[in-house]
């Protein structure tokens, strides 16, 4: 039985993509770089002392006292590692590919939970995008982008995207049936439909996919510390290359203690779930979890 | 009166287009529903069902969960768009495939109120209330007159900032209704509004609609699967029964006259005392003139065997009752007219009063009681022997006139 040429054709795909689409790839990349190098500049050259205050006031005002105590805590040990810079870097990326992520997947699962058809067309996409490895989107990403944050970004929105075009079209589709009939009842044009009373009740929902996105996001910024992104994911990186269990130990707290942060302050926008399980579970590590 | 809901043999087939009219063809050459399911996979929900509601009227789809009956009521305002057939309303005919028609129409002619409320949590009971006209493009100032008429008028003024999970089931449901009040829409589609309800509030909430509805004289189709609230409510009741209308008419007609025998097994449970009224089992009256002479009277009594008569105007108003012994003694004391003998403390009824609240005045009083209008004008009286005919399901009407008065 004579052999499918598949990886032949993905390679000569991603080439001619590469070739083709290099003006494409060139409009992207300024606008990743821009984007990241307006978050580096405001968290990276940022004095610790000031951005420390920002998210603990941010702790304060979303979780409350306990969560701003342990915000100090984390912070500190943090700096205490001398890894606030490398945090910082690795939170800029995470910010920017989450926006990224967010400004695109938002709208394409208000898309899919609207129309049936886009629906058919968007989620085996999905299925495909989330279970494939994700080492293996860096490869096109560095064939497109070279090396460095660009490619990171790129990778880590292919990656962290899935969850929160799931939940919108989730969330949109569990409106109750009454309340869209409610809706149509009145009058309602298919825009009011939506923005009266579809997106109010699917926002729980939408904010869950936000939590998730942003928690994805940071999980794949670390792996593509591989690709030269920087940040804690070189820590970790330089860690296994040299067999230092302790830097690598500290690169993966670092992680950790900035997973935990995020995860606390989104998951109340939609009550959603646990990701530091599953950002642990990728990282093939697994330092014991503080709960704050 | 006008029809303002005109229904032409609206047939609404549930299954993928190629089925359906297979399924359509099928039910033209009589085939039977589930024969039609079988072979077609097809649900036939609605099957040609023909119905006009006056203007004003306020019209009861009745029938057990699966007859078809929410499904028909939303062809008529085009949620479900009928396989076959047509809805006209005040006389435009929907159109499916004119969305902006549709949309004019619900906004200007159709409301609509929801087993489960259908309240926007997020929203403030006054922003639930204005949400048609919101709907509408209009400002919340342009809406707060309107929406505040209408929360008074369910009573829940004081809660208009309030949010609809603060508020019991019953004063949910209120939002539901001064929501589709606010509208000024002439037509209102219900949809089992007091199912989800216990049955206390369910009755308040049923008295309420029918005191609403003779201070705003909506045209209102109102579903529901309880013959009960059926009775009580309707001007005339539409009876479903897997998809289609087997009866249409006045609970007296229903009650009296069942069509088949579906119908009758209904009708067996009903309880007659409550879903039947003072004008629905009233007699003619036999009234007397007040200008009569005793002896006149007396005679016309004994015609008709009664030992009592009422006592009318010319004009037909109600002025008393007159007993055979009163008006004996007072032959022999030589009156002219009866007028003076006439005993003015009498029972009397509004015919839209159930005959439970009769009975129990005729019961205890022992005489008959007077059905009167809004002017005092007699209109029939009910003796205790229509109330027990009425209770044993004999068939209604005027019984036979040898019975005697209450004193039976």
């Amino acid at each position: 039985m004579p052999q499918l040429p598949i990886a032949l054709w993905a390679n000569s795909f991603v080439s001619w993509m590469s070739t083709h689409l290099a003006a494409l790839f060139l409009v992207i990349s300024g606008i990743i770089k821009g984007a990241d190098s307006v978050f580096n500049t405001l968290f990276v050259d940022a004095s610790w002392i000031l951005m420390l205050a920002i998210f603990v006031l941010i702790a304060l005002a979303v979780r409350g006292w306990s969560s701003a105590v342990a915000t100090i805590m984390g912070g500190l040990l943090i700096q205490n590692m001398s890894l606030w810079t490398t945090t910082m870097s690795t939170l800029a990326l995470v910010i920017t590919s989450g926006i990224f992520a967010l400004a695109v997947g938002i709208p394409l699962g208000i898309w899919a939970g609207q129309t049936e058809r886009a629906r058919t067309v968007i989620r085996p996409i999905l299925d495909f995008m989330q279970t494939m490895p994700p080492f293996v989107y860096l490869i096109p990403a560095v064939l497109f982008f070279s090396l460095g944050a660009v490619p990171a970004v790129f990778a880590t929105f292919v990656f962290a995207v899935p969850p929160v075009i799931r939940l919108t079209e989730l969330g949109l589709r569990q409106v109750p049936s009454e309340l869209v009939e409610a809706g149509e009842a009145f009058g309602a044009t298919t825009g009011q439909l939506l923005v009266k009373i579809k997106l109010p009740q699917a926002t729980p929902s939408i904010l869950a996919g936000v939590n998730q996105t942003i928690m994805l996001a940071l999980s794949m910024v670390v792996i593509a510390g591989m690709i030269g992104a920087g940040g804690l994911g070189g820590t970790v990186l330089q860690g296994i290359s040299t067999l230092d269990a302790g830097l690598g130990f500290t690169g993966g707290l670092a992680v950790v203690l900035m997973a935990i942060y995020l995860d606390r302050m989104t998951e109340r926008l939609g009550q959603g779930g646990l990701w530091i399980s599953s950002v642990i579970g990728l990282l093939n590590k697994s330092p014991k979890t503080n709960t704050f | 009166m006008s029809a303002i809901i005109e229904a032409e043999h609206v047939t609404k087939v549930f299954g993928s287009p190629r089925e359906a009219s297979r399924a359509l063809f099928m039910i033209g050459e009589g085939v039977a529903r589930n024969l039609i399911r079988e072979r077609t996979g097809c649900l036939v929900a609605v099957e040609n069902v023909s119905l006009s509601v006056e203007s004003g009227e306020l019209f009861v789809l009745m029938g057990l969960s699966g007859s078809g009956k929410s499904t028909f009521l939303r062809c008529l305002n085009g949620i479900v768009n009928p396989t076959s057939g047509a809805v006209t309303i005040a006389g435009i005919t929907l159109n499916a495939r004119e969305r902006g028609q549709l949309i004019g129409l619900r906004r200007q002619y159709l409301t609509m109120v929801f087993q489960q409320f259908g309240l926007l949590p997020h929203r403030t009971v006054r922003d639930n209330a204005g949400f048609g006209l919101e709907i509408q493009g209009k400002s919340s100032k342009e809406r707060e007159p309107a929406v505040m008429d209408a929360l008074d008028r369910v009573g829940l003024k004081a809660w208009a900032n309030s949010y609809p999970h603060e508020l019991s089931g019953g004063m949910q449901q209120r939002v539901g209704l001064a929501r589709a009040l606010a509208t000024g829409a002439p037509v209102l589609l219900m949809d089992e509004p007091f199912s989800a309800l216990d049955p206390l509030i369910r009755r308040e909430m049923q008295d309420e609609l029918l005191r609403l509805q003779r201070e705003l004289g909506r045209s209102i189709v109102f579903v529901t699967h309880d013959l009960n609230e059926a009775m009580k409510l309707g001007d005339r009741i539409g009876i479903m029964r897997e998809g289609a209308l087997v009866q249409v008419g006045t609970s007296e007609e229903i009650l009296s006259n069942p069509a088949d025998q579906y119908v009758a097994q209904f009708v067996e449970d009903i309880d007659r005392s409550r879903a039947l009224n003072a004008g629905a089992i009233m007699r003619d009256a036999g009234a007397l003139l007040a200008t009569m002479g005793p002896r006149q009277a007396v005679r016309r009594m004994r015609q008709v065997g009664l030992s009592s008569a009422f006592v009318v105007e010319r004009d037909n108003r109600l002025l008393g009752i007159l007993r055979v012994d009163r008006a004996v003694t007072a032959i022999g004391q030589g009156a002219d007219s009866i007028r003076s003998l006439i005993d003015d403390i009498v029972l009397t009824a509004s015919p839209d009063d159930a005959v439970v609240e009769v009975a129990r005045g005729v019961a205890t009083e022992k005489v008959p009681a007077a059905v009167i209008d809004e002017q005092r004008r007699l209109l029939g009286i009910v003796t205790w022997v229509d109330i027990v005919a009425t209770i044993s399901g004999l068939p209604l009407g005027d019984g036979d006139s040898s019975t005697s008065g209450g004193d039976s």
